[in-house]
């Protein structure tokens, strides 16, 4: 396969993956794509029909975040991996257990919405029983928030870990560089997987007027951080690529840097259109695959398809019936309940 | 008896020893230095993080999300604004998670002028602070309330800035805080680290007991029917100084130290204003867009009709720093002198009771609440 930048090979190879995945995992993360995918399409067309303000989320990132999501041991505390993800999250929670209405809700900003009672754009994710923490919408200070909770784990003990994910043009902020040198501290070493998702763009800007190079992992390389880029269209590659990050953190206690080459195939938001663009997309390439090693049938895979979207229609029709918040209630939650003020 | 910066370090030994207290970090805030001021010598739990004043801050809501409790220093307020984002970001999360996550940690940061800092030791931070929501922020003014303010910041579900007067730092109390020895030679012998190497040193802790100062409350810290006086921090001691003067002149001024900058204790200052009628606030920060114009409004808004004088706002000039020179510091941030006079012109200026210049609603004067 050739990934976003044309390279053929891609420098992994460590284990090979595709062994690894048995086939009930494979037609589990099939499922878990065409999930996730089909909610962010439900998402994008309730904005184009004004049921939704905006649009955002991670079509297109479903190889590397289901892989990620299904990696992660969740729970709630410092035992359990800590999530400090940006608003491309979706397949990455998916994976780990979120449900599609939930998201219809926040994109609706609904009453109902669990996450953030419809005050925050779609895919901004806070779970405290999956120490999924609130994603923000400012870019790069989950990069600075990571290292503490990864802190509080280094000094549990254990084999939790911290996970940060967060976009190209977003290390260009001096919080990315600030992240490397948390981590990195001699005999303070985090148990700490940074992830770079690369998509040669932020917004509008191209990568190549942002940095000179498009391995951003290799930022890590002066503070002695371990890191590679991989192929994140790739399901088999981008899996044996986290398994071993995610194996190495949980055992040293040590950060890794890791690069995902992802496509953006709705482009950058509802703000940009989110229309379709001709880029890599991973469920079609992770379909073609399955149905040629004869792991799945088309007929199966239309029916994975169908099975969502009719979920999501049933989803749609009962988010249209739930109540918007109340204005009064801004004023919850401000500060710890029973207010205090 | 206890310094200001003493007061501090005793409830920082207190609430590792008894209130879930985890880590307490920043600038040299570990061993060997114990902070630039002093005030975290000696707690086990301090250490010295990177210089890196955004990442201080989010490695605070990082370790209150994993369920720690932090304080977290910033060794000048002079260089926190570089963290505005990530302080908004910690006063939000419990709210635009709707409660599904809080960050129970406390910001110290040392504020104000007052100890020839120059431009960048002597920036107050209150105006800014005030103005990120979803903190509590506190700035006591003498070492028994740095004690108490402090044990309280530490266990609230909420974030708390706790911002600390430089030029308090030396200034010892009046009260004990309970458990401390009644000596301060025996305290400075206990509790401060030594000259020279401090690598085999252990205080010697006082068994200082549970105090705390709720947030919130403020204190009248004299009492008075002519003027009413609010201020927090340094200018408490300028301001109590003055009324103890003008009650020699028959002026009688009540000080208010607020403490608590928010939540506002509003029942305490309403009060004082019904009784008198007359309200100067007192600061050193920039006089645009200050604190204290927030109190003015509100109690404007309020007492409009029963004030005798137009409120008045004592404040830092605006202009873009405090310079080293002595003269200049002087002429940029509230004296002794300006406090004592303001207070004076305030409480004696001619009330329009007395001149009946306004329209007078009678019924509508004083005490009508
Ligand atoms: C601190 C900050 N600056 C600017 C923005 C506006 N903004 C939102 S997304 C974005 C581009 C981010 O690009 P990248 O980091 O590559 O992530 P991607 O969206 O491509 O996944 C910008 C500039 C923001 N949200 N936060
Ligand atoms: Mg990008």
């Amino acid at each position: 396969m050739v990934d976003n930048f044309g390279r053929k090979s891609l420098p992994w190879g460590a284990t090979g993956g595709s062994q690894m995945l048995d086939r009930a995992t494979k037609i589990k993360i099939h499922d878990l794509m065409v999930k996730t995918r089909c909610t962010e399409e439900t998402a994008i067309s309730m904005n184009k029909q004004g049921e939704g303000f905006f649009w955002i989320g991670g079509a297109g990132e479903e190889a590397f975040g289901v892989s990620l999501g299904l990696q992660i041991r969740k729970g709630q505390g410092p035992a359990y991996d800590y999530l400090h993800l940006h608003y491309r999250g979706a397949p990455i929670a998916m994976a780990m257990g979120t449900e599609p209405i939930d998201q219809i809700r926040q994109m609706r900003a609904t009453a109902t919405d669990r996450y953030s009672g419809g005050r925050q754009f779609v895919e901004h994710f806070a779970i405290p029983e999956w120490n999924i923490v609130p994603v923000t919408p400012t870019i790069e200070t989950q990069y600075l928030m990571a290292p503490g909770t990864a802190h509080v784990q280094r000094r549990f003990g254990g084999e939790g870990i911290t996970v940060v994910t967060g976009g190209d043009a977003g290390t260009a902020e001096g919080d990315f560089h600030c992240c490397l040198n948390w981590a990195s501290r001699p005999g303070e070493e985090l148990p700490l997987l940074i992830i770079v998702t690369h998509n040669r763009f932020g917004i509008s800007t191209p990568s190549s007027q942002v940095q000179a190079s498009n391995e951003l992992n290799r930022q890590a390389e002066p503070f002695g951080i371990r890191n590679s880029i991989h192929d994140g269209n790739d399901v088999e590659a981008i899996w044996a690529a986290l398994e071993e990050a995610i194996a190495y953190i949980r055992k040293e206690r040590k950060p890794y840097c890791l690069q995902a080459n992802v496509s953006r195939i709705f482009g950058h938001s509802s703000a940009t259109g989110a229309n379709r663009v001709p880029e890599v997309d991973c469920i079609t390439a992770f379909e073609d695959k399955l149905i040629k090693d004869g792991i799945m049938t088309r007929t199966e895979v239309d029916a994975v398809w169908k099975k969502w979207k009719e979920h999501l229609k049933e989803c749609l029709a009962q988010v249209r019936q739930e109540p918007l918040p109340d204005g009064a209630d801004i004023w919850r939650h401000v500060f710890a309940e029973p207010a205090t003020v | 008896m206890a310094t200001y910066a003493q007061g501090i370090r005793l409830a920082l030994h207190y609430a590792e020893e008894n209130l879930g207290l985890t880590d307490v970090f920043g600038e040299d805030v570990g061993p060997p230095l114990g902070g630039v001021f002093t005030a975290t010598q000696g707690i086990k739990c301090a250490w010295n993080s990177p210089l890196d004043e955004r990442g201080i801050i989010g490695m605070a809501i990082g370790i209150a999300l994993a369920g720690g409790r932090p304080v977290a220093e910033i060794q000048f307020a002079d260089y926190i604004f570089n963290t505005i984002d990530m302080l908004k970001l910690a006063g939000n999360l419990r709210w635009s998670s709707y409660g599904n996550y809080g960050v129970p940690l406390v910001i110290m940061t040392p504020v104000g002028a007052g100890i020839h800092g120059s431009i960048y030791h002597s920036h107050s931070f209150e105006s800014m602070a005030t103005h990120i929501p979803g903190f509590k922020i506190v700035a006591p003014s003498n070492a028994l309330d740095a004690y108490g303010l402090m044990l309280s910041s530490i266990v609230d579900p909420d974030p708390v800035m706790y911002l600390k007067s430089k030029a308090l730092m030396r200034v010892k109390s009046e009260h004990l805080i309970p458990g401390e020895p009644g000596d301060l030679a025996e305290l400075n012998k206990r509790i401060n680290a030594p000259i020279g190497d401090r690598s085999k040193w252990v205080p010697d802790w006082p068994a200082v007991e549970d105090y705390r100062v709720p947030i919130g409350k403020a204190s009248v810290v004299r009492e008075g029917s002519d003027l009413t006086v609010i201020t927090y921090s340094r200018h408490v001691l300028e301001c109590a100084r003055a009324a103890d003067q003008l009650r020699g002149e028959g002026i009688s001024c009540e000080v208010i130290d607020l403490r608590t900058l928010f939540p506002v204790d509003w029942p305490t200052l309403r009060r004082s204003v019904a009784k008198t009628g007359r309200v100067l606030v007192v600061n050193e920060d920039t006089e645009v867009t200050n604190y204290g114009e927030h109190l003015i409004r509100k109690l404007t808004e309020e007492f409009f009709f029963d004030l005798q004088v137009a409120p008045r706002l004592l404040a830092g000039v605006n202009v873009p720093g405090v310079g080293i020179s002595i003269p200049l510091e002087e002429a940029s941030v509230p004296q002794y002198r300006d406090v004592l006079d303001t207070m004076r012109d305030v409480a004696t200026q001619p009330g329009r009771g007395t001149t009946g210049e306004w329209p007078l609603l009678p019924e509508t004067v004083f005490g009508r609440r």
